[in-house]
């Protein structure tokens, strides 16, 4: 058995989405939307099919914590840009779920195909778009025992080392040397996604996903939360448009901004 | 039971940001203590954290030689918690503390939101919001059992300054280690020098530019506008697409949330994705050629025109009047 490199991954509502509440007023209404990869999962799988080549005999695997009855399509998607084997960690409440127990669901699953000086490394995206937390990678991390390098824009491989650059607020740019296996999150900008081909469809249809039971109500070992409610944010009021010419506009915009909202 | 801060210091003095912290568990029954990565604070510093009403203090000086990774200050951070006796750790969500607190979180066995953008008691139980989807969704929820419970705020959500007393007591403690990891090593850190702009994510006033603004050397009028205000300049997805600018500055549900006081919006039609990442900016402000575009629903004030026209007579008329 060869090495592994594994990519962690979140099927999400497009971008496009507009949501309904369900009727409890604690979950929303997802019949209507589209799924997709994340898109910041999709940089993860490219740099793993990059340095495939790199890692001798290397496999790559990806995983994801989700309802099978639709999270086997994000899976297929990735198997046909270039993954080899797919994991399905089946979950019943997909949304609100603690990202504890996500990446508890993750490491178990990735202990249990075998040990970590087997790995390359772990991959994922910097951060799922309907969440928008980012914590599992890091949580991860730490459930691993893995050094951490979040939101890499450039990665360069070698063996047994990985130099992450990583982009940070306020425009600081720092380079990491890490040291593998390491638990490390992709950022727009490290690569080009492909779309899978063709033949990539075709050969998905044939490959292994494998299914793990995982979650059991009550199980949690971690601290936790209710969720109380769920709300559409609040409309906003009707826009006022300025009148008369451009100049005279501006010079009205000027003065609401300083006297009517005072935010300059 | 305490609340533990993690406050962020700059230029000598705790940052806006954790004073929003410090505000929220003012508002909260349980006593507050406070931590930084830094030297012993200066007397200036030690009084205005005592004034603040923080019964303790904690404090490590790293060495030139420590690498300030995630593990490392959460190597600092995981005992500190436990010998403070903290059950809830407030800080700001950006991406020191969302990688180090989810190391202390997953070490504790403890539960983390991020991107919070309301914390309050109501009697017994604290409840907490969050913005779902970028925004689309608002989630409330109450947290349960005994923590520790980490909750990373979103900037300039929290407007209250906090109280301030004088003769309280406090209790200042250093010897927290750091422990390297020598997994990982720091290279490099390098601020880009021309960007002396505030933070988009942390920016009172942001203004942002689209396809409408033409082409990428018209952002220039944005930068200007930007100077003029002290602001941060976004973009849409489609000229970071285009490669005008970099992601860093995108707005948008694939880019960054913003909630800044001003947002005007140059040239941008207005996408969901886009819409959903600032629709919660107090002001909203829309100049687009098109009267159609979806913008102008979620903007305060509009103007019908050419961003190119109206952005350099904007910053004239804001330079008369500040």
């Amino acid at each position: 058995m060869g090495q592994k490199i594994y990519v962690c991954l979140k099927q999400v509502p497009d971008t496009e989405a507009r949501f309904k509440l369900g009727e409890d007023n604690k979950s929303i209404d997802l019949q209507q939307v589209k799924w997709v990869v994340n898109p910041y999962d999709e940089y993860a799988i490219e740099e793993a099919i990059k340095i495939k080549s790199s890692f001798a005999d290397s496999q790559i695997f990806v995983l994801t914590v989700g309802p099978k009855e639709r999270a086997y399509e994000a899976l297929r998607t990735a198997l046909a840009m270039g993954a080899d084997e797919a994991i399905c960690i089946d979950s019943p409440s997909h949304t609100n779920l603690n990202p504890l127990d996500i990446a508890k669901a993750l490491a178990d699953t990735i202990l249990a195909e075998g040990p970590l000086t087997d790995v390359v490394t772990v991959l994922a995206g910097k951060v799922s778009i309907d969440q928008g937390a980012g914590l599992v990678p890091s949580l991860l991390a730490q459930l691993l025992n893995l050094p951490l390098a979040t939101m890499a824009t450039k990665i360069s491989w070698s063996q047994g080392m990985a130099t992450v650059t990583r982009e940070l607020e306020g425009s600081v740019m720092e380079t990491l040397e890490v040291g593998l296996p390491a638990m490390i999150t992709c950022n727009k900008g490290l690569n080009t996604p492909r779309y899978p081909s063709l033949p990539g469809i075709m050969k998905a249809k044939k490959k292994i996903i494998k299914d793990v039971t995982f979650f059991v109500e009550g199980a949690s070992p971690f601290s936790s939360w209710d969720l109380s409610k769920m709300e559409l944010p609040p409309e906003r009021p009707q826009v006022t448009l300025l009148s008369g010419d451009t100049q005279a506009q501006v010079k009205e915009l000027v003065k609401k901004l300083r006297e009517e909202s005072k935010v300059i | 039971m305490k609340t533990l801060i993690i406050v962020d210091i700059e230029s000598g003095k705790i940052k806006k940001t954790s004073l929003e912290l410090v505000s929220i568990a003012q508002s909260l029954t349980v006593p507050f203590v406070g931590a930084y990565f830094g030297p012993e604070p200066t007397s200036e510093l030690k009084s205005e954290i005592s004034a603040l009403g923080f019964s303790e203090f904690y404090f490590t000086t790293p060495t030139a030689q420590q690498a300030l990774t995630a593990g490392s200050l959460a190597s600092f951070l995981s005992p500190l918690i436990a010998k403070s006796q903290s059950s809830i750790i407030l800080a700001t969500n950006h991406s020191t503390n969302r990688d180090s607190l989810s190391l202390c979180a997953a070490h504790l066995k403890g539960a983390i939101l991020n991107d919070v953008t309301h914390v309050a008691q109501t009697g017994a139980h604290i409840e907490i919001k969050k913005p779902l989807y970028a925004g689309k969704i608002l989630s409330t929820y109450q947290l349960k059992g005994n923590g520790p419970h980490f909750i990373l705020t979103r900037p300039n959500q929290f407007s209250n300054l906090p109280n301030t007393q004088s003769h309280l007591s406090m209790a200042l403690f250093e010897g927290f280690e750091l422990s390297g990891d020598n997994r990982i090593k720091i290279v490099e850190s390098v601020k880009s020098s021309s960007q002396a702009r505030p933070d988009l994510s942390e920016a009172n006033i942001i203004v942002a530019g689209g396809r409408g603004l033409k082409e990428a050397s018209n952002f220039k009028h944005l930068e200007n506008l930007a100077d003029t205000l002290g602001a941060s300049v976004g973009a849409s997805r489609a000229v970071v697409d285009a490669g005008w600018v970099g992601h860093d500055k995108q707005v948008g549900q694939t880019g960054k949330t913003v909630a800044p006081s001003l947002y005007i919006a140059a040239g941008i039609s207005g996408a969901i994705q886009h819409l959903a990442g600032m629709s919660s900016s107090k002001v909203i402000v829309a100049i687009n050629t098109d009267p159609a575009a979806p913008i102008f629903q979620k903007a305060t004030y509009g103007i019908v025109g050419d961003a190119l026209e109206v952005l350099p007579m904007l910053n004239t008329e804001i330079k008369a009047i500040l």
